[in-house]
């Protein structure tokens, strides 16, 4: 099992970086995590985000879960926030995940095929 | 919803939006007396006896983008799909309580499914919440508190990824453990 002297390693391992993930400090990623967005599968995919941050060491990008924006039919919404600009996917799963990570936040361009314009109903 | 802990995460966040700073999440199975049985316990700003009244009418919500509200009444519903039943109470400033009861062997139960998933959505969130999660099968018991997770991780936020990883292998080994030893 994963002990606590696993978790002081970490401690001392994170205390010895030099950068430090602030807040509101650069790009964030906001995901739909009310009673639509989770049962249209918000769970996995904000777990996928997590997961591919990590995996590609980005830093510098937070996310975030949040409340129902009220477009429950195309959930899961995930927002993609960069200073003043903001992206809208809908209908996200955790393909869809991947693409916003590699596409977007890694490779700058946004995800034409599932920004919320598509899906105006 | 497809796992009882999908139910578990949208409950909490009702307790996240009463500003909760403590959410106990108690899960107890008890294969003997065939209990399945969830325990929510926020100490948010609780509800008035006639919000309490309307709450788990999946026409009552208190959001305004639109006039249904389904969270408690789907948990509600996969409660009495199992001969089971929800009870919530709450006191205004004190907090709210909801208790789920499921037979456990019935067929309609969902599993509990990947409640470290959960869990580290719940510890992602904005406002600075702790989790007490307590887990038992029959005689085995596994807890996991975020409280003293901060204490020894002396101010390195939980947004550090090496950290959700950790959470997520000593939740996922800790319950693993637990049923482990009652099979023995």
């Amino acid at each position: 099992m994963k002990s606590l002297d696993d978790l002081k390693k970490i401690r001392d391992a994170a205390q010895s970086k030099v950068t430090m993930r602030g807040k509101n400090d650069g790009m964030r990623v906001l995901v739909g995590m009310a009673t639509c967005g989770i049962s249209a599968g918000a769970r996995p995919v904000m777990n996928k985000f997590v997961e591919m941050i990590a995996e590609n060491k980005i830093e510098k990008v937070t996310v975030t879960p949040v409340g129902c924006i009220g477009e429950c039919a195309i959930e899961p919404i995930v927002e993609v926030l960069q200073g003043e600009e903001r992206t809208t996917y809908c209908r996200v799963d955790e393909e869809v995940a991947e693409r916003i990570v590699n596409e977007h936040i890694i490779g700058g361009k946004v995800v034409l095929d599932y920004v919320i314009g598509k899906y105006r109903l | 919803m497809n796992e009882l802990s999908l139910h578990i995460l949208d409950v909490c966040e009702n307790s996240i939006k009463a500003d909760a700073n403590l959410i106990e999440i108690i899960v107890t199975e008890n294969i003997k007396d065939n209990l399945f049985k969830i325990d929510i316990i926020d100490n948010g700003h609780g509800m008035s006896e006639l919000t309490l009244s309307e709450v788990s009418d999946p026409f009552f919500t208190t959001r305004t983008t639109r006039n249904v509200g389904l969270g408690l009444s789907l948990f509600k519903m996969a409660a009495e799909m199992t001969d089971g039943n929800m009870v919530i109470s709450s006191k205004i400033n004190e907090g709210t309580t909801v208790s789920t009861i499921f037979d456990h062997n019935h067929i309609d139960r969902a599993p509990l499914g990947d409640i470290e998933d959960t869990i580290i959505i719940l510890v992602l969130n904005e406002k600075d919440i702790d989790i007490y999660y307590k887990h038992t099968y029959n005689n085995e018991v596994y807890v996991f508190d975020t409280r003293e997770v901060k204490k020894v991780l002396e101010g390195i936020p939980f947004t550090d990824y090496t950290v959700i990883e950790w959470i997520k292998n000593n939740i996922k080994e800790g319950i693993k453990t637990i049923l482990k030893e009652e099979s023995r």
